[in-house]
Formats: structure tokens, C-alpha cells, sequence
């Protein structure tokens, strides 16, 4: 049984309980997330690194948002093809959302990993919140 | 995957987590079990089709009635009166009424089959986080809790957010739960029966296009059939002219009666549009200067062409919902109860089944047996 449980311990790290970002509705309808510093993260991670974290993803959510000449544009055209061109091509949200992917990930392998931690996309969540989960810390003991 | 050393675990840690594939761990023992697509388990009452791809809500008669007015009288319009007039006037009219008709159907069928803006149900630790949160507040142990309601402020404006009891979120500003689909969505405007669907966040230009483009259509159909009856009147006289085109007398019925409530939703929609505010806001009055002096509507981008160019051309944000992606691990497959303390504990085991392990909690008696700590890690996660 200890055999066992020791091998569960190398192959699956238990967790040990879940930050929630929440949004930030102060700007409107867009979507922006609490750069508050959550207490349970305080002894694993920077405040400063979280906040440029959230600072960042709340930067590219706004890219994906923003009203300007190009979106406008892209829905013009979209209008007038019948909305047939998305067919083939994707939308300006969907290519922000793919680089957010990609820098969750980014950021998960150069920040939160090594420190026991991961971040979810928002995006799997409902754009609701940002999950942070805590993983137990293995290099205390076996950590029961 | 079986290394003792410490980087290597933290690689096999890290990919475990980032990759939705099952464990190594999973596939010796677990038999392959089909996988489901999302809508599968979706948990609202909404219907499904095309494996995933149309999403329509429960009640879909009026939505049959609609497209049969449609088809019915513009399939009577180019069979009786368009030879008529393309002889006598000019085959534009035809190819006019063509492209609205094609224009209306399309814009009819993405409105019904696309997702209005569907909020996905909170995850039972999302849940179970907000409640600990709600409790600490109120200082109750929460049997049968208040209404619970958020303050925020919105470009000066306070808003509350209200908590909804089946979806277990604090709803964003301008969401609303549609009680006929069961789903809270994102700035929701109506329950639209005649498209059979909700009209929300991204649907609302195509509905918006619809019925401009309805207007348009039954106004030119109306217009068509009684200049083809007035002509042919000025030939046979008017009673003969009934009797070779009786398809005629049916369209001008169904469009005169068609075109006051279309019309009238049209303009009623522009006027939301303009001002940037859902039917939901307008009805209720939540920013009507009678409330009092200081209320505006906070979300308005201040000019109507601004407001106009947003609501329609701006960018259209994808379907959160993921109809077609499959079921996951750690995808709810049960609802706890909303009574705080139960679901409390029910979303401790289930969060220990759903970290200890990478399969559905349906088949849990198997995985069980295979992982002796499931019980201890429960308590280690209960002792965080």
C-alpha cells in the first residue's frame, strides 16, 4: 500500500485548492480581470509577476474587443458575403483568443509551472474567471 | 512516466495538467468508452443538431410557422406575379426580390441556429469558491440564503449583478437567465419565438438584420402585388383580375397584416440600437431619465453612428459554450444541489475525483480501486 501510494505521489500531483480571478466589470461589458494580488498565492508567486500576468491577458482581450477601422471592416465585408467568409477565414476574436492560448501556455512553462501552479484559460471557463490552481508542494516531505 | 527524478516529474506533472489526451495511467486499464461532445451534456433546454453545429431552443412550432409564411407567400410572389411584372415592367423586380428573399432566409436561419451568447454553468469549484465567499460576507452558514446581489460601478452608473440560483454566477452586466432555455446569456435582449431561439450578444445584428430586411422584402412584395392586380385590372377589369391571379389576394393579406408588426419592430429595434439597450433595459426602464435625474445609460458609446457601427459591424465574439468540443475529466456531469452546506461537501469529493484521477466520474467505482490515496487526498484537500 505505501509502494502504491508513494508511485501515486510521482505521477499525480494532488491538488491543494483553486484561485478565482474574478471580472472587472468597473469598465463595462468588456473583458478585463481583477488585478487584485489573491492571498493564496502569496507564498508562491510575485505579486508583480501575477499582475503583469492579468495585466497582459486583459491587454489581449482588449485587442480582441477594440472597435476601431479593422473590425469594423472585417464586419462590413463579413455583412456582405452573407457571413459565408468565415468559412474560410477566422475572425479577429479568434486569432486574439489563440495567442491568448498561447501565451497561457508560455506563461505556465516559464512562470507557474515550476512553482506548483497553473493557469487556466479563461476561455475554458466561460471568460467568467481565471483559474489558478495550487498544486501540492513535493519537495516538503511526501506531502500527506 | 514511472522516473523517480524530480524534473522529469515536473514535466510529467505539467503535461499531465496542459493536455486534454487520458493518462498513460488510464489507457491499460480503462476500456474505450465513446467519447461525447459537449451539447451531449448540455445542461440547458435547448435542442441540438447536426451533431452540435445548430443550436435552437425547446419550442420550435413558431419557428416552422415563420418559415412557411416566408417560403410560401415569396414562392406564390415569383410563381404568379413575377412573369407578370418581368413581361410588363422589368426583370429587376424578380432579381430585386430574389436577393432580399435570399438575404431574409439567411439571415433568418443564422439567427435561429447560432448561439445567442449561452454563459456556461459555473464548474461545482467555481461554485463552491463564490458560495465560501458569499458566506464570509453575509456571516450566515448559509441554509437557504438571501438573493444575493454585487454592486459595480460602470462608467459612474452602479449596477448590481445578480447571482443566478441554476447557473451559480454572478451574472455580467446586461446578462439575463432565459427561463424558456434554461441558460443564462449574455446581453440578452428577448425569447424570440418566431425565430425560435434567444436573441443575445451574437445574434442580435442577424436578428436585427432579419427583420430590416423583412420589412423591406414584405413592403416590396406588397407594393408588387397590387401594381400587378392594379394592371391587370386597367386590361380585364378588377374582379377578373382577382379571379386569374387568386395567389395574389393570399399575399396581400399575409403581408398587410405582416408589415405593421414588422415594421413597427424594425423601427423599434433601430431606436434600441441607436441608443445602444437591450429590449430587456427598455422595458424594464433601467435607464430612463424618468428613474431619476443622474441615469444614463452607461454602456452607450455617446453618438448614435458610434452605437449603430458597434452593435452591427463590431467584432463577433465566438461561442463560449464549445458544443463540439468532447467531454473532459473534469466536466460536471451532475448538478450539486443549491443548498450551501450539501453542495459544499458534494464538491469536495468531486474535486478529489477530479484531480486524483483523469476519467469521468461515471465510471468511478473502477477508478476507486485503482487509486488506494483517493480517500486521502480528499482529506488532504479538505485540510487546505
Amino acid at each position: 500500500m505505501a509502494e502504491t501510494h508513494s508511485l501515486q505521489d510521482l505521477q499525480q500531483p494532488a491538488v491543494s485548492s483553486k484561485v478565482f480571478i474574478q471580472r472587472d466589470y468597473s469598465s463595462g461589458t468588456i473583458c478585463k480581470f481583477q488585478t487584485k494580488f489573491p492571498s493564496d498565492l502569496e507564498s508562491r508567486l510575485d505579486k508583480q509577476q501575477f499582475e503583469e500576468t492579468i495585466q497582459t491577458l486583459n491587454n489581449l482581450y482588449a485587442e480582441a474587443e477594440k472597435l476601431g477601422g479593422k473590425s469594423y471592416l472585417e464586419g462590413c465585408l463579413a455583412c456582405l458575403t452573407a457571413y459565408t467568409i468565415f468559412l474560410c477565414m477566422e475572425t479577429h476574436y479568434e486569432k486574439v483568443l489563440k495567442k491568448i492560448a498561447r501565451y497561457i501556455k508560455d506563461q505556465n512553462e516559464k512562470i507557474y509551472a515550476p512553482r506548483g501552479l497553473l493557469l487556466t484559460d479563461p476561455v475554458e471557463r466561460g471568460l467568467r474567471v481565471v483559474e489558478i490552481t495550487i498544486f501540492e508542494d513535493r519537495s516538503i516531505g511526501s506531502g500527506r | 512516466m514511472h522516473l523517480g527524478v524530480s524534473e522529469s516529474m515536473r514535466e510529467c506533472e505539467y503535461s499531465q495538467i496542459s493536455t486534454r489526451s487520458s493518462t498513460p495511467m488510464e489507457t491499460p486499464y480503462k476500456k474505450k468508452t465513446s467519447k461525447k461532445r459537449k451539447w451531449e451534456i448540455f445542461p440547458g433546454r435547448n435542442k441540438f443538431y447536426c451533431g452540435g453545429r445548430i443550436m435552437m431552443a425547446k419550442q420550435t412550432g413558431v419557428f416552422y410557422l415563420t418559415l412557411v409564411l416566408i417560403l410560401v407567400t415569396c414562392g406564390l410572389f415569383f410563381t404568379f406575379d413575377c412573369p407578370f411584372l418581368a413581361l410588363q415592367l422589368t426583370p429587376v423586380i424578380p432579381v430585386i426580390g430574389g436577393v432580399l428573399f435570399l438575404f431574409v432566409l439567411g439571415t433568418l436561419l443564422r439567427t435561429s441556429f447560432s448561439d445567442p451568447g449561452v454563459l456556461p454553468r459555473a464548474t461545482p469549484d467555481e461554485a463552491a469558491d463564490l458560495e465560501r465567499q458569499i458566506d464570509v460576507a453575509n456571516g450566515s452558514t448559509g441554509y437557504r440564503p438571501p438573493p444575493r446581489t454585487k454592486e459595480v460601478v460602470i462608467n459612474g452608473q452602479t449596477v448590481k449583478l445578480k447571482y443566478c440560483f441554476t447557473c451559480k454566477i454572478f451574472r455580467p452586466p446586461r446578462a439575463s437567465h432565459c427561463s424558456l432555455c434554461d441558460n443564462c446569456v449574455d446581453r440578452f435582449d428577448h425569447h424570440c419565438p418566431w425565430v425560435g431561439n434567444c436573441v443575445g450578444k451574437r445574434n442580435y445584428r442577424f436578428f436585427y438584420m432579419f427583420i430590416l430586411s423583412l420589412s423591406f422584402l414584405t413592403i416590396f412584395i406588397f407594393a408588387f402585388v397590387i401594381t400587378h392586380i392594379i394592371l391587370r385590372s386597367h386590361r380585364n377589369g378588377f374582379l377578373n383580375a382577382l379571379k386569374d391571379s387568386p395567389a395574389s389576394v393570399l399575399e396581400v393579406v399575409v403581408c398587410f397584416f405582416s408589415v405593421w408588426s414588422i415594421v413597427g419592430l424594425s423601427g423599434f429595434h433601430t431606436y434600441l440600437i441607436s441608443s445602444n439597450q437591450t429590449t430587456n433595459e427598455d422595458i424594464k426602464g433601467s435607464w430612463s431619465s424618468k428613474r431619476g435625474k443622474d441615469n444614463y445609460n452607461p454602456y452607450s458609446h455617446g453618438n448614435i453612428f458610434t452605437n449603430c457601427c458597434a452593435a452591427l459591424c463590431g467584432p463577433l465574439p465566438p461561442s463560449l459554450i464549445d458544443r463540439r468540443g468532447f467531454v473532459q475529466s473534469d466536466t460536471p456531469q451532475l448538478a450539486p444541489p443549491t443548498n450551501g452546506i450539501t453542495m459544499y461537501g458534494a464538491t469536495q469529493s468531486q474535486q478529489s475525483h477530479m484531480f486524483s484521477m483523469e476519467s469521468k466520474p461515471i465510471v468511478s467505482d473502477t477508478e476507486t480501486e485503482r487509486l488506494p490515496p483517493h480517500p486521502s487526498s480528499s482529506s488532504r484537500a479538505a485540510s487546505q
